[in-house]
């Protein structure tokens, strides 16, 4: 469905990226493991287009979109979901949702009430503005504005960062309904081992711009492996 | 008594005058944060549209102001915008001295087409009488017209989609690119549409003042200023920094003289700043639009 070969990327003249190759199948939930400042958001973003490839290309379902902008990207069912989240601070709720699929031709309000049915804890705060709600609430509504748009893939950015254990669960059993439902294909980067383990079918491991290598989420409750392979955890 | 209500009228169209010379740059500059220098001009052009459409091709006045300034200077906004503005989103300094540059060319032009001379357009509708003082019936629609402006672009901004496709890329043009929206697109519309509504201004105002080259130089200082002072909500801070300046120099205008009414406006605007950093609409009233 995706796949990406060869991604170098930098800012300015330092260069952040050398040489990433990713194959993503449909249906498939793909973890991206690494510390920080590995490159995992500029992954990201290259793919869906807010950092520039200076090699490399990327297609999706068969076609190259390597020097297409994000807004074309996501119209063709790429969701992308920030670090930070990136909610719009000045609009409610309800409208940052609308923000998800205001370009589209569709049914504002089935499209609402099929996200606010899987996302209840939305429900009570539409009329909030952005800027007032938690940051474990902002997750999830930066996830439900993602999927407002309906995507096929996403691209989903260290979800669990700085939000409370409580609500990473119920993240973890949003993400696994919602793929057995929508049949989502996701791309995740995280730091949190046991939330990346519990959802993906396989994991990369990036260090430095580049992928060394790939195990198995089972491998990851092994500490040893894990120091290994990425030098943290155990 | 007849005073009074003279200056009550002339106040009101101090304020009218100055939040409609004000509502495009709210838009390009409080908005968009575009520091168009040539705000000035853009109403000029808009005023002298109306001028060459009423008198030379004798176009209706209405029509000429209402419709054709806002459009022929939208257009122009958004051949500005393609040409050069769109490369120099954030970076303020360049834009100032690119849209400077932009003013002294457009005098250039208009100057070499019109001559520098003064022209003008007389107000369509006759007056009324205030006790022994004749006011322009024009006066008194100006105020309606632009209450009604400011309620419509409100409106567009708060309960249309567009208006929030527009919002939310000022608030986060690259989350609202990856949510599908096209912030090219998003920031040419919404500059045309703040120069076509600097237009109008120049348009309306065209019967009440001096239509020459060099008139959008008076307009620059103050509408900045109305601007800065209003703070974050754009299209309500406007208005009531408006209301404020519009009051002082209309008093002081009328208690001395045009030049002391200028002078009053720039000294309440530095301490208003001084107490409100952060504009009327930072503080008091904490408000996005
Ligand atoms: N906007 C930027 N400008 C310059 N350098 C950046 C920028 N964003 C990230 N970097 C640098 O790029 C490297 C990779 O960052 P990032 O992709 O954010 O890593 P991760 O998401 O894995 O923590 C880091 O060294 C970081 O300092
Ligand atoms: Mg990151």
């Amino acid at each position: 469905m995706l796949s990406a070969e060869g991604i170098r990327a930098s800012y300015g003249r330092i260069p952040i990226l050398h040489g990433v190759d990713l194959q993503v199948a449909e249906g498939e939930f793909v973890g991206i493991l690494g510390h920080n400042g590995m490159g995992k958001t500029t992954l990201l973003k290259t793919l869906i287009g807010l950092v520039k490839t200076t090699d490399g290309t990327i297609t999706f379902e068969g076609e190259t979109i390597t020097r297409e902008p994000p807004h074309r990207r996501n119209r063709r069912g790429i969701g992308y979901v920030p670090q930070g989240r990136e909610i719009f601070p000045n609009v409610s709720v309800r409208d940052n949702l609308r923000l998800g699929f205001a370009v589209q031709k569709v049914d504002e309000q089935e499209v609402l009430d099929e996200v606010l049915e899987e996302f209840p804890r939305l429900k009570p705060l539409l009329d909030r503005a952005g800027r007032v709600l938690s940051g474990g609430e902002q997750q999830i509504l930066a996830l439900a504005r993602c999927l407002c748009g309906r995507p096929r893939l996403i691209l989903l950015d260290e979800p669990t960062e700085g939000i409370q254990p409580s609500i990473v669960e119920e993240i973890v059993e949003i993400l696994k309904t919602l793929q057995a439902r929508r049949k989502l294909t996701v791309v995740l980067v995280e730091q949190n081992l046991d939330f990346i383990a519990e959802l993906s079918q396989r994991v990369l491991i990036i260090q430095r711009g580049q992928f060394t290598s790939e195990v198995s989420p089972s491998q990851l409750s092994d500490p040893d492996l894990v120091a290994e392979f990425v030098g943290m955890g155990g | 008594m007849d005073t009074a209500a003279l200056l009550i009228i002339e106040v009101l169209n101090g304020i009218a005058s100055l939040a409609l010379a004000c509502a495009g740059l709210a838009i390009i500059f409080g908005m968009m944060r575009v520091i168009n220098f040539a705000h000035g001009e853009f109403m000029m052009l808009g005023a002298y549209t109306t001028v060459v459409c009423t008198k030379t091709l004798g176009i209706n006045i209405w029509v000429s102001m209402l419709i054709i300034s806002p459009i022929v200077v939208g257009i122009i906004g958004v051949i500005v915008e393609r040409t050069f503005i769109r490369f120099f989103y954030g970076r303020m300094i360049d834009t100032l001295i690119a849209t400077w540059g932009l003013s002294l060319l457009l005098i250039g032009i208009v100057t070499a087409i019109f001559g520098n001379i003064i022209e003008g357009v007389s107000a369509p509708m006759g007056s009324f009488e205030v006790g022994v003082y004749n006011v322009a019936q024009y006066r008194m629609v100006l105020i309606g017209i632009v209450i009604l402006l400011f309620i419509g672009v409100f409106l567009v901004l708060t309960r249309t989609k567009l208006g929030l496709i527009a919002r939310g890329t000022m608030q986060n043009p690259a989350q609202a690119s990856v949510l599908g929206i096209s912030t090219q697109r998003v920031y040419m519309v919404t500059f045309a549409v703040g120069a076509g509504l600097t237009g109008l201004a120049g348009g309306l105002l065209a019967p009440i003042s001096q239509v020459i080259p060099t008139a959008g130089a008076a307009y620059v200082a103050q509408t900045f200023i109305t601007v800065i002072t209003g703070g974050t909500g754009a299209v309500t801070g406007t208005l009531v920094a408006s209301g404020v300046f519009g009051t002082v120099r209309q008093l002081l205008s009328y208690e001395f003289t045009p030049v002391l009414g200028g002078v009053g406006l720039l000294i309440v605007a530095v301490v208003m700043l001084r107490l409100l950093p952060q504009g009327i609409t930072g503080k008091i009233f904490r408000r996005s639009l």
